[in-house]
């Protein structure tokens, strides 16, 4: 393109190259473009098999999955008389919550403790990047062992599964506040407990939250690992129980289904950190 | 300006960082009420002066006493405002000001309850002339507010002494001088002891009835070499004229020449004075050389 006096400024390009700008609707139609393209590629793919093989159970057409979820979140079922998606969502969701909050909860105390207290930091920072470094999914035999095959083991493998990363990054967070802020707290009055909890405490919060968010994911995997081995409820459980009759039409809906719900937690999380630390993005959080 | 000398007192003070030596025996007497301030080159070691005062860091060697006391780590008695983050993020302004009484309160006095601290901290944001602005975040004020709220945060507490670390170094000139009024104001009416660092010998020479330069520009008798581990010193003491509350004396003959000579004495590094030479002509100036640096 040449520059014609007319022409001083030349607009950016809308897709290609570093300084593109999309714009709003654009960037619409570019975030559904790959759902769309999944989704014509998945119903295609189903509408050969289908018409190779009438009872294909690889790729299930969508009335079937639809047939499916009627079947498993809307009729109570013969034999246990309850809801079974609903059920098996909530014994799914107890386990996640509880799990991730003890998580939280420890690895605030020991991440603050240790990122704040030098003694602290000598006795316990070895030992938990220890714990950090076993996969924790080769213990989950132990953990059957010790804890049983009921709730207790895979709250515990959430637990181990999580605690030592949000333990170090908000050990992390404490090192990065200003060592001014240590001296200034001590000007005002501040004993070395008010120092912990009442100042670094609130300050360290909106990290201890995206590193839950970060972790969410992890969460699901243990979670999902331990029902599909040991559970008679649960989301993994299911989708590990229905795979022996090749029942992708449960299997797909299911999977829709964990990925809405993690998504919905880490929306509210994300919801939570902009009204309740508004301050934090203006001070180098991220957003 | 009434004086009670041995309010601060700095005796024979070394601070070496590995093995590097930064403060090389500094000899210090500041009264009660004084407006002390102290310039230097860059990276002369101010900042290290003031840490030991604030008690964040120890001496290598020497003592500091603050009424005749030792100081030891922060406390209550010294109040502090650096450049920057000396206020909490997550505390609106208001909620800043009042935590030192929050926290514990001033030393010696009654507990307050909620309503006494939120009154006093009231009073405080308008002495700070920040009254409408009591519910906002630090991010949401611009520098100047801000070092403002930082320094009311402290005067709340009522320090024997006030500490700034250039404070107003990261402002533009403009408000930077708003600020440097506002805080001889501030000086005058609650009577407090300032020591003030800064790197800018204008905003020195204006704010103090005290000036004090630290620099590691001059030589003594241990020689010249390479394995002469010589650290900063206060290489000139001086009482500039009265300070007025207005930026007219900025323009006086006797302001500037005040100035060109301290950039001589304390900036110019090919300018070197012996120790025994130093312009230390206040008052409450005195220097005990050892026998190295004095043969
Ligand atoms: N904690 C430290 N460890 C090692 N060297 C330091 C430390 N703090 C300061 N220094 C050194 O001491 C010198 C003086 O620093 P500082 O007091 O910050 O200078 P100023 O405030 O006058 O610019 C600098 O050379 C700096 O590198
Ligand atoms: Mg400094």
């Amino acid at each position: 393109m040449d520059k014609s006096p007319e022409q001083p400024t030349r607009k950016p390009p809308r897709f290609f190259g570093i300084h593109a700008r999309p714009g709003k609707a654009f960037s619409i139609v570019l975030a559904i473009l790959p759902f769309a393209v999944l989704l014509i590629v998945y119903l295609t793919a189903s509408e050969i098999r289908h018409r190779e093989n009438e009872a294909d159970k690889l790729l299930p057409k969508i009335s079937q999955m639809t047939a499916a979820v009627q079947h498993m979140a809307f009729e109570k079922n013969r034999r246990t008389g309850t809801y079974l998606m609903l059920n098996d969502t909530l014994a799914s969701m107890k386990r996640l919550l509880i799990g991730t909050g003890l998580a939280a909860a420890t690895a605030l105390l020991l991440g603050l403790n240790i990122g704040l207290f030098p003694g602290i930091n000598a006795a316990l920072n070895p030992f938990i990047t220890f714990i950090a470094m076993i996969p924790p999914l080769s213990v989950l035999p132990i953990l059957f062992i010790s804890f049983g095959v009921d709730e207790a083991a895979k709250i515990v493998l959430i637990f181990l599964g999580i605690f030592p990363l949000i333990t170090r990054d908000i050990r992390l967070a404490v090192h990065k506040l200003p060592h001014e802020q240590l001296t200034k707290a001590a000007t005002l009055g501040a004993s070395q407990f008010q120092l912990a909890y009442r100042i670094i405490l609130p300050q360290v919060m909106p990290r201890l939250i995206e590193a839950v968010r970060l972790s969410l994911g992890s969460a699901w995997l243990f979670l999902i690992a331990a029902e599909a081995i040991a559970a008679s409820s649960g989301l993994g459980y299911r989708i590990f129980l229905v795979r022996r009759y090749l029942a992708m039409d449960v299997i797909l809906p299911y999977v829709l289904w964990i990925t809405f719900l993690g998504f919905v937690m880490d929306w509210l999380l994300r919801h939570i950190m902009r009204c309740f630390y508004p301050w934090y993005a203006a001070n180098g959080g991220h957003k | 300006m009434s004086s009670q000398p041995g309010f601060l007192h700095i005796i024979d003070v070394y601070k070496a960082y590995n093995g590097k030596v930064i403060l090389d025996n500094i000899d210090l007497q500041v009264s009660r009420g004084e407006f002390c301030t102290v310039v230097g080159p860059s990276g002369c070691g101010k900042s290290t002066l003031l840490r030991l005062i604030i008690g964040a860091e120890v001496p290598t060697a020497g003592r500091i006493l603050l009424e005749q006391q030792s100081v030891g780590p922060p406390d209550i008695h010294r109040g502090i405002v650096f450049q920057k983050y000396s206020l909490f993020p997550h505390l609106t302004v208001l909620d800043n000001i009042s935590l030192g009484l929050r926290l514990g309160g001033r030393p010696g006095s009654k507990e307050m309850s909620g309503k006494e601290i939120y009154e006093e901290a009231t009073a405080m944001l308008e002495k700070i002339r920040l009254a409408e602005h009591g519910n906002k975040y630090p991010h949401e004020l611009s520098g100047g507010m801000q070092q403002r709220v930082a320094i009311g945060q402290s005067l709340i507490m009522k320090p024997k002494i006030l500490v700034m670390d250039e404070p107003f170094g990261a402002l533009d000139p403009n408000t930077r001088e708003n600020m440097q009024l506002f805080l001889v104001e501030l000086w005058e009416q609650e009577k407090m002891t300032v020591f003030f660092v800064t790197h800018d010998l204008e905003e020195a020479a204006f704010l103090g009835t005290r000036l004090l330069v630290l620099s590691q520009y001059y030589v003594d008798d241990r020689g010249n070499g390479r394995q002469v581990n010589r650290g900063a010193k206060i290489t000139a003491d001086y009482q500039p004229p009265a300070t007025v509350s207005s930026k007219a004396v900025k323009q006086t003959r006797e302001f500037n020449e005040l100035i060109a000579c301290i950039r001589r004495e304390g900036f110019d590094p090919d300018f070197l004075q012996h120790a025994e030479e130093f312009n230390l002509k206040h008052p409450d100036s005195f220097q005990t050389l050892t026998r190295e640096e004095s043969g």
